[in-house]
């Protein structure tokens, strides 16, 4: 079978505005969180996305739920049998119908779900706002979809403060999976829980992508975490992809000296062995006044006058292995 | 948050390690609501506030049925009177039914004043549900039975007024009064508040930046002249019933923007929750999220607002009536009741004039203590930091 895509970016940008103070203070610069990232995500795959915090993860996630607007790019929605779909063009109406087939899990569990409403309620929200069927058929699914995330359906008349962390999580991937969506952006989603619940939750997942063909965006910055889910993986720096490459080649050969960093940042459980990170000095610039070239050069210890001045193109040094640095092949 | 069950389910009675499995039960379906009640419930000061407001409240909605006497009613033989308590015994014995002594009226030669004198070997006895003076309940139910009275006579629980008038019965349609004027004004300044609020809060931005300015205007006017002023632009012809809702309409345009800001900042803060672009990315329409997320996340701190704001309403009627500004005879409110009492004759001979001043106190203090129970009990999901 070939690979058929299923969410494309295309150069998508998307800028905060920073304003100055008071009701007539003017626009006096922009936050470049995302700045002209394109990358494609096939059915039934699931991208893993890292980076430090701040890195414009979470935006990209947001910006394809359009849970906020992009400043430019192209967001394609390719529809089974139906064509493909403009995101960015999905108004009013049309856009509330359409949600139901990209859902997002939150990072906390505590604070996505409304504490006011019992669990039935809270899974069977989407399934009300599309007025998918009678009460009785609502009930029905919800109980399905909460069984399928090992959810004790006695449970369904509590309230979210009789749960756990882990149970709460569980919770909002029913919510996010009961109108049946094809997409699905995990941001964060076990960084909340301690190891143990992390390892059943990500099971819970990778379970419910091989019974329902589920495409995830998994957004986390725990590398172990994304090794472990992701067919590729995508590395984030300042609103820029650096990396982007099947998890193979991404933990085996990496090729952009900020995937190295981060990768010798993972801690290895051998007390035989040194642990020698590849630390990296100073801070992540700010991405309102980002640096010249490539964005990296502040803290690359490859660094030269070429990455200062100019910045590197998004090139293919491999198949299906892209990289942004210059010095890509020297590295490798 | 992560710790908030931990500790509501600590603290809390309902869910002590041996309690049944039945009450944890209990616990994990209680809806906020129960879970605000039961937290409210372990605050006694509170409890007893609750208890005395309510009783207050029905004393002024029942006033027709539990005083014996109409707010205006005379008693020409007992003028400025002093309380008269039901007693068990005298010096002629002791007796299951309480009573009251009866009074003679004569009048002093010198002074031509008349003057009560009590006649402690006639007793009027204590009755319930005696029959009196006719009166409509709600406006609707005729009846003239009245809760308790005397058989022979009157009875004066508070003495009466130099007009021989009752001063339990006028205290008692006096409480409704001036409850029913702190409400109506709670309410005009409430839904002003939600909707300023509301708006500015919703839609941010200029909107927001203008409302705001235009509250801090409407705040920092000073209360006191301003009320003296439109209460002095009241036209004289106008009924006691239209300078009532003119009050009300005063308390309600003075008091929004305090709980105008309130209702803003809820908004703002509860519209960056997770849970509430949770709903939004699951389709829900803008009025769905306002309906069935935002107002259901601060109607418990609103309601605080409103039982806080409470005793400041009660008290401008209070003040505003004192200095004769407000409701006038033969309207009757706590203002108006002390209004009676500001004199040196009241002060030196009739000092149980000043009982509608306990009526104000107390219930300024219920009110008080009842918004300090329900604030601590308001948000369940909170950890209570002590």
């Amino acid at each position: 079978m070939t690979a058929q895509p299923l969410i494309e970016v295309q150069n998508l940008k998307v800028h905060f505005p920073v304003r100055g103070k008071g009701l007539f203070g003017g626009v006096s610069g922009y936050v470049r969180a995302v700045d002209d990232v394109s990358f494609v995500i096939n059915r039934g795959e699931t991208l893993g996305l890292v980076g430090e915090s701040g890195s414009g993860k979470t935006t990209v996630g947001r910006a394809i739920l359009r849970a906020l607007d992009a400043t430019d790019g192209q967001l394609t929605f390719h529809r089974n049998g139906a064509g493909p779909l403009d995101l960015r063009m999905l108004k009013g109406d049309s856009l509330r119908k359409f949600r139901r087939n990209m859902q997002l899990v939150f990072q906390d569990p505590y604070a996505s779900l409304n504490p006011r409403m019992t669990v039935r309620d809270i899974i069977a929200e989407p399934l009300e706002c599309l007025k998918w069927g009678t009460r009785q058929e609502i009930d029905d699914r919800v109980r399905e979809v909460a069984g399928k995330c090992k959810l004790n359906v006695e449970h369904l008349r509590r309230f979210p403060h009789a749960f756990s962390g882990g149970q709460r999580q569980r919770i909002c991937i029913a919510r996010a999976l009961v109108s049946g969506p094809q997409f699905v952006v995990c941001d964060e989603s076990v960084s909340a829980l301690d190891v143990s619940t992390q390892a059943e939750i990500l099971n819970l997942l990778m379970d419910l992508q091989d019974e329902f063909g589920f495409t995830y965006l998994f957004i986390a910055h725990d590398l172990s975490v994304v090794a472990q889910v992701s067919t590729r993986v995508a590395v984030m720096y300042v609103g820029r992809f650096v990396e982007w490459a099947p998890t193979r080649k991404i933990f085996f050969n990496p090729r952009h000296p900020y995937t190295k960093a981060l990768l010798s940042a993972v801690p290895v459980v051998d007390p035989s062995r040194e642990f020698n990170p590849f630390k990296l000095s100073g801070e992540i610039p700010n991405p309102a006044d980002p640096p010249s070239g490539c964005r990296f050069h502040t803290r690359c210890p490859h660094a030269d006058g070429r990455c200062k001045a100019e910045m590197p193109d998004w090139r293919e040094i491999d198949g299906e292995h892209f990289v942004a640095c210059h010095h890509a092949e020297r590295l490798g | 948050m992560t710790d908030a069950t931990a500790t509501v389910m600590d603290t809390g009675a309902e869910t002590a390690p041996k309690a049944s499995d039945q009450r944890k039960l209990q616990y994990y379906t209680a809806s906020q609501w129960q879970l605000v009640w039961w937290r409210f419930r372990r605050h006694k000061m509170a409890m007893v506030g609750a208890g005395i407001l309510i009783l207050f409240a029905v004393f002024g909605i029942f006033a027709d049925f539990i005083a014996p006497y109409g707010p205006s009613t005379r008693d020409r033989s007992y003028l400025m009177g002093p309380p008269q308590i039901p007693m068990f015994w005298d010096r002629n014995g002791f007796s299951v039914q309480p009573f009251v002594h009866g009074i003679e009226t004569t009048r002093d030669p010198v002074t031509l004043r008349a003057v009560a004198t009590v006649d402690p070997n006639e007793r009027r006895y204590v009755q319930f549900f005696t029959t009196g003076d006719k009166y409509k309940l709600f406006g609707l139910i005729e009846s003239r039975i009245h809760l308790f009275g005397v058989d022979k006579g009157k009875i004066h629980l508070f003495g009466t007024d130099e007009l021989g008038r009752d001063l339990f019965s006028r205290t008692l349609f006096a409480t409704g009064t001036s409850l029913s004027i702190g409400v109506l004004g709670v309410l005009v300044a409430f839904v002003l508040a939600l909707i300023v609020g509301g708006i500015a809060g919703y839609m941010g931005g200029w909107i927001d930046y203008a409302i705001q300015r235009v509250t801090e205007i409407v705040r920092v006017v000073p209360v006191i002249p301003l009320y003296m002023g439109l209460a002095a632009a009241f036209p004289r012809e106008w009924s006691n019933i239209q300078v009532y809702f003119a009050m009300t309409m005063i308390f309600g345009l003075v008091g929004w923007p305090t709980l105008a800001r309130r209702v803003r900042s809820h908004l703002l803060a509860q519209r960056g929750e997770d849970y509430v672009l949770a709903a939004e990315l699951s389709g829900a329409s803008a009025g769905r999220v306002i309906t069935k997320h935002l107002l259901p996340s601060f109607t418990s701190y609103i309601i605080v607002d409103l039982v806080i704001s409470f005793p400041y309403m009660i008290l401008s009627e209070t003040a505003l009536s004192f200095i004769g500004l407000g409701l006038r005879p033969p309207s009757v409110s706590w203002g108006i009741l002390l209004q009676d009492a500001q004199n040196i004759r009241a002060i030196e001979q009739a000092p149980w004039l000043f009982l509608p001043a306990a009526f104000v106190v107390l219930a300024v203090l219920a009110f008080t203590i009842l918004g300090d129970g329900l604030r601590d009990a308001a948000d369940p999901y909170s950890v209570k930091k002590s």
